[in-house]
Formats: C-alpha cells, structure tokens, sequence
C-alpha cells in the first residue's frame, strides 16, 4: 500500500514536473552513466537551465 | 463467454451514450441537467476511443510494438527520453489545452447549447483526435520532425514555405485574439486588473528565487507564486472597494491594449528564467488545477442549463459574432472539435518522447478526447447562467447600449427575459461594476465557473472571489500564450529575414531581438488595437478570423495526413483523413469566401468597408463611429481583414493543390514512396 502510494506520488511529480518542460533528472543521470561512461554530467542546477532555456527557444511551441 | 461479457459492457454504453444524447437533444421546454450533456460526452469518447481508435492505430496506420521510436534512438535524456505513457500524457494535454477550447464553446452557445455540443463530440471523433494521433505517428516515424519539416519532405519545399507562412499568420492572430479577450475582461475592472498585474512581480520573485535562492526547485517556487497570486486574488477586493487604490488599476480597453504590447515585448526580450518560465509554471499548473475542480465542480452541483437548446441566432442574426450555423459554428469552436494547433504540438515535443509507436492512441486520440472534454466544460459553465445574462454579457455595445435599462430592454427583446434590476445585481455579486458587454467568452465562463464552485464552497458571498479566480485563471495563461507566441513569431521572422539576410538568424544578438521582438508585437499589436478600438466589439469582427486559421492550419495537417497514407498505399484507408479535410476545406472555405465577399455588411470585411468608404465620400459619418477619422479607420482595418481572410483562402487552395498532386503521383507510382525512419529495430 505504502509502496503503491510512494510509486504513484512519483508519477504525479514527474508528470508535474514533464509538464513544464523538465524531465526526469534521475533518468537523465542513469542514461549519461550507462550509456557515455566517463562523461561529463550535468548537476542538477545545470540540468534545471539547460532544459529552461531549451523550452523556450524551441521554435514552434503552443497553447490552444 | 470470455469475450460476451465486454461485448455487452460496450453494447449497455452505447446505449447509455444513446439515451443520453437523445435527452440532451429532444428535451425542449424544461431544463435539461448537465449530467445528460456529461454522460453523452463520456460514453460517446469511450466508444470512439475504443473502436475508432483502435481502427486507426491496427488498420490505417498499422502501429507496431516493435519499430523504435525516437525517444529510444536518440535517447539523450533531455529532449528524446522514452516517457511512461501517463506521464507524457499529462505532458501532452498540458501542452494544448489552453484558452481556445474554453472560449469557442462560450460564444458558440449564443445558438444554444446543442448545435456546440454535437459538433465538438463529432468533430473531436472524426476529425480533432485522428488529426493529433495521425501527426502524432507520422511525425514520430520522421524522428520527430516538425510539422512543416514533414511537408517539405514529403509534399515539396513550396508546400513546406506555405505552410510555415500560414502558421506564422495563425501566431499572428491567435495572439492578438486571446489578448483581446483578456483586455474586454480587464477594461474597467480594478480588481481584475491588480489580480492579472500582480503576477508579474509574483513571477520575477519565484524567478529569482528559482534562479539563485533553490535552483531549480519547481514545487517550491510555484507554491511560493500561488499563495502570493491567491494573497493578491483577496486583496483586490480591497483595492477595487478604495477610492484612492481603484483609480491606479482601472483602465480602458485601448490603455490595457498598450501595456499589453509593452509587457509583450518586455517578456520577449527578457531572459526566459526571469519572467516567462515561472508564469509559465504557475500557469501550467493552475490551469491543471482548475480544469480538474471545474469537472468535480459540474459532478457536484449537477446544474440546469438554463440556455434554450437551439436559439433563434442559427440564422447568422447573432449579437455574438455574425453569420449562419453553417460554416460559422464550425469555425468558432475550433479547438475542442478539431484544432490545427495541435499538429504543432503532435509534431513537437511529445513524438520524441513516445515509449512505444502503440502508445500513440491513448496520447494523440486520447489527449484530443480529453481537450474536447474541456469544450463540454465550458459550454455547460455558459449554458448554466440566465440567458438573458448571457447575451447582455457577449453583445456589443453597439447593440444593446451601455446601461443596464437599455441593455435589459434589448436583451429581453430578443425572447431572453432579464430586468435592469438582475443585471445590476450579477454585477454586484461578482464585485465588478457593469458586465455589459464583456464580450470574448471569458468573463462569461468566469460567471458560470463562479455559480458553480459558490454552490460547492461560500455561496453568494464568494461569488467575487471564484469570479475573479476564474479571470485570473484565464488571464495568466493568456498571457502566457502570448509572452510564448511573441517569442516564436519572433522567431520565425528571424527565420525568414535570416533567409535573405543570414546574419538576422543569430538568436542571441542583442539587435535581432529586439528588433525581431518588435516586429512581432507590431504584427499583433495592430490586430488587437483595431479589435478594441472596434465599435462592434473586436470578437465579433476577429474571432472568426481566428477560426478560419486555425481550421485551415488542420486542414493543412490533414492534406499531408493524406498524402502520407497514398503514400505508404494505405489509400483504402485514406478516407479517415480525407473525409474531415474535406469537411474543413468546405467550411474554411465557405466561412472565408463569405468574410470577404459577402454582400451582407454584417458578414464581409469588403462590403462593410466599401458602405464604409462611400459614405466617407460623401463626408456622412455612420453609426458607430462617431468621427471622419473613426470612419476612415474602420474602412482602412476592414480591407485589413478582407485581405487577411483572403490570404487564409489562397494558403487553404495551394495546399489543396499541393495535396491533390501529391495524392496522384503517389497512386501512379506503384511502390511505397513514403520517406520513414526505423521501420525494422536497428534500420535507423
């Protein structure tokens, strides 16, 4: 029950947070060390700006 | 056994669904509830979702588990990331839904609340879901390129620059659209107008508090914005009950007009983190928030509609906007039934985050079933409030004057019967003034969502405060559209003077931007200046012009839908895209051949400005303007639109050409000509 409910808490903050423009940050972290090992990665803070400033200086976004 | 049990479950829904719509249609006479409109709405999406869709995604478009999607080929974590399915469908439906499918059914309902209601549940099934799914898996075949890229490659770079100069016009007018509607909410309004102007200072604090206080922490930053934002929400009752504050807050239409322009350009130019971004979360999620308590809200309180089923205004007489059912029904309630927007947003982020191909139903088919939820929402929060509230709250003041007597005496001329005393009394509750006039559906839908959430929590006494939560709530993510639709205008112009002039392409020069912000607050600022400046109230003149871009930008996406199925000779099935192209090319069509050439003044920009410009020559001055110079402006933004709307036709038959060539060629050429990426695991 406590699992279930700490499983779907963790959607909802996603989905919140997918949202706005910001992916999943734990994600991001996984695939940069399983799939470019050695790599830079960016902290979360970088991570927060890049995808701000990606969200915005898309070309075509949109609100209908 | 097995497989009866369902059958029946589905048969018992259909039938449901049937009896439901049967009772919202037949029922004249006597309030019909809105929970009949509810469960029509629901068994109908059910049913659609569950057949129709499925038939797109197994036969028409043959979906398969495993081809890979461009989330896992170009996994980066960023921008293609494979997304659980709810989440990106919380992604996906934050990022359309938005003031389009709550305005259109607002004024829409001046024909009464069926002839709406059937076409968002129609147009949604036939033509709004299969456009969002069907760009949805093409685009996420291409690796989730955009929608005008899509044209280029498969339909030729003359189509693709077509198309991009039709979405550019549509930015251009969805802009200046939902701004105006914000400005009619706002003129003359003091507590509206601190509410709205407070959240400027509200975003800078949570920007700074997100940029350098706790990086990017979103939860924090927005619970800091919304108590400030509901701290403001209470205190301009304060305001607007002073003598010395409600003065500073209360403006005219054409004052709120500039400092929209100004903010507009300000926001454009600004760092992103500083002003857009947290409004845009606060937005987001307020937005979110309140579409959920709305539903609750409609289930709780369970209220009549008071609005006749169909009205007398069918015949194009309207006070609302002018012209007959048909095509103008079909235009006004755009999103919600079928929006071309969207395609941008199938054809955007969410194709690059899609796990699996299979998903593309429940997000494309059934987010679009979601946003015409939405549609259903508003048009029952418009059709629970008196009718004769309605209309003295959507008619211009040219038609039913400026005081409540007049007003009253109009309206109720009209068969909806209201007395000055009502009018002034709804004024009161929802601690405005005077709501004469307030045209542009969103103090309208703040009326009804205010006699909805009142009867859930404070009554009358809270009529003021969920009134102007509501008008808030629409105004912030107006703006937010167009803080975001300047910034993209802006972009694009760069795009196309970059084509001639490449050194204006650089984003980040200081000159570009601000010259290229300009350009693109000019473009709609001149739109919605003539809109408030507009004897005849600017929605009635520019909604429909929103309309007609906004369907021709689906039919757009349908045509390259269709050629896209000839072209993978998938042409038996090409009918589920061909059948709603034809349906909007008829209507947009129609709708913009009238706007330009109708002899009715009400009806065509042309003929409105050339009575315009005779009597000018004459040196007669007409009712409304009250000058020569008001009379020269009038014929001068009529011939404005009439060439708008023309250029609307012209975009809707080149792409028609484009489409029909590009039908023929693929069905003489007897191989699959279709460009896609990643048809077997590991092709790409």
């Amino acid at each position: 029950m406590l699992e279930e409910f700490k499983e779907f808490y963790s959607r909802v903050k996603q989905t919140s947070r997918l949202m706005v423009g910001i992916p999943d940050y734990d994600n991001y972290v996984a695939h940069r060390k399983t799939t470019h090992p050695g790599l830079p990665v960016m902290s979360y803070e970088e991570f927060f700006r890049e995808r701000q400033d990606s969200r915005y200086t898309r070309r075509i976004s949109g609100c209908c | 056994m097995s497989s009866t049990l369902p059958r029946l479950g589905w048969f018992a829904l259909a039938l449901l669904g049937a009896v439901a719509l049967g009772v919202v249609a037949l029922t004249r006479g006597e309030p019909v509830n809105a929970v009949w409109l509810v469960i029509a709405a629901i068994c109908t999406y059910l049913i659609a979702y569950r057949l129709y869709g499925l038939f797109i995604a197994e036969k028409v478009m043959s979906l398969d588990p495993n081809r890979q999607t461009p989330a896992v080929r170009y996994n980066d974590g960023l921008d293609y990331v494979p997304t659980n399915k709810y989440v990106l469908f919380g992604h996906h439906f934050a990022a359309i839904a938005g003031a389009g499918p709550l305005v259109g059914p607002v004024l829409a309902a001046q024909m009464g609340y069926l002839p709406g209601t059937l076409w968002i549940l129609a147009g949604v099934v036939f033509a709004g879901a299969v456009q969002d799914m069907l760009v949805l898996v093409i685009s996420s075949r291409r690796d989730g390129r955009s929608l005008g890229d899509i044209i280029r490659t498969e339909m030729g770079p003359v189509a693709g620059a077509i198309a991009l100069v039709g979405v550019l016009l549509i930015m251009i007018i969805i802009v200046a659209i939902l701004a105006l509607v914000v400005v009619n909410a706002l003129a003359g309004s003091p507590w509206g107008t601190f509410t709205v102007f407070s959240t400027v200072p509200t975003a800078l604090i949570m920007g700074i508090y997100g940029r350098f206080i706790r990086p990017g922490r979103v939860g924090e930053m927005s619970l800091i914005g919304f108590v400030l934002l509901m701290a403001a929400l209470v205190y301009g009752r304060t305001v607007s009950l002073s003598p010395d504050l409600a003065p500073l807050f209360t403006f005219t239409g054409p004052q709120l007009a500039i400092i929209m322009m100004a903010y507009g350009f300000v926001a454009s130019v600004l760092p992103v983190w500083l002003l857009l971004a947290p409004r845009d979360y606060l937005t987001t999620f307020l937005k979110i928030g309140t579409i959920c308590a709305l539903a609750v809200g409609i289930m709780v309180v369970l209220p009549d509609l008071k609005m006749p089923a169909v009205t007398q205004f069918t015949d194009g007489t309207g006070p609302v906007f002018s012209g007959s059912l048909f095509p103008f029904l079909f235009i006004t309630i755009a999103c919600g039934a079928v929006s071309g927007f969207h395609a941008l947003i199938s054809s955007g982020t969410t194709p690059k985050m899609l796990e699996n191909e299979t998903q593309a139903r429940f997000i494309g088919f059934g987010g679009m079933l979601m946003e015409s939820f939405v549609a259903i929402m508003a048009m029952i929060a418009a059709s629970v409030i008196e009718p004769g509230i309605y209309f003295a709250m959507n008619s211009p003041a040219a038609k039913i004057g400026t005081d409540v007597v007049s007003a009253a005496a109009a309206v109720s001329s009209w068969g909806f019967v209201i007395t000055p005393d009502m009018l002034a009394q709804v004024a009161k509750d929802v601690g405005e003034t005077s709501i004469l006039s307030r045209t542009g559906g969103a103090p309208t839908l703040a009326v009804g969502m205010a006699h909805i959430f009142s009867k859930v929590i404070g009554g009358t006494a809270m009529m003021g405060v969920w009134y102007h939560f509501a008008i808030l709530f629409e105004a912030l993510f107006i703006l937010t559209t167009v803080d975001a639709g300047t910034r993209v205008a802006r972009f694009m112009i760069q795009d196309m003077v970059g084509s001639v002039v490449p050194a204006y392409k650089a984003t980040k020069s200081w000159f570009n931007n601000v010259t290229g912000s300009a350009a693109a607050v000019a473009c709609w600022g001149y739109f919605l200046y003539a809109g408030v400046t507009d004897p005849l109230g600017g929605i009635n003149t520019l909604w429909p012009l929103f309309g007609i871009s906004n369907q021709m930008l689906a039919g757009i996406a349908l045509i390259m839908c269709s050629v896209v199925l000839f072209k993978m000779k998938r042409g038996k099935y090409a009918w589920v895209s061909l059948f709603p192209t034809a349906w909007l090319l008829i209507c947009t069509l129609t709708a913009g051949y009238q706007k330009v050439f109708s002899d009715n003044p009400a009806i065509g920009f042309w003929k409105h400005g050339q009575k315009f410009a005779d009597a000018l020559a004459q040196g007669k001055v007409l009712a409304p303007a009250k000058t020569l110079e008001q009379m020269s402006k009038i014929v001068f933004n009529d011939y404005v639109d009439a060439t708008l709307a023309l250029a609307f036709v012209l975009v809707v038959l080149a792409m028609c050409f484009y489409g029909v060539t590009g039908i023929i060629k693929a069905r003489a050429n007897p191989k699959v000509t279709v460009i896609e990426v990643g048809g077997e695991v590991g092709h790409a």
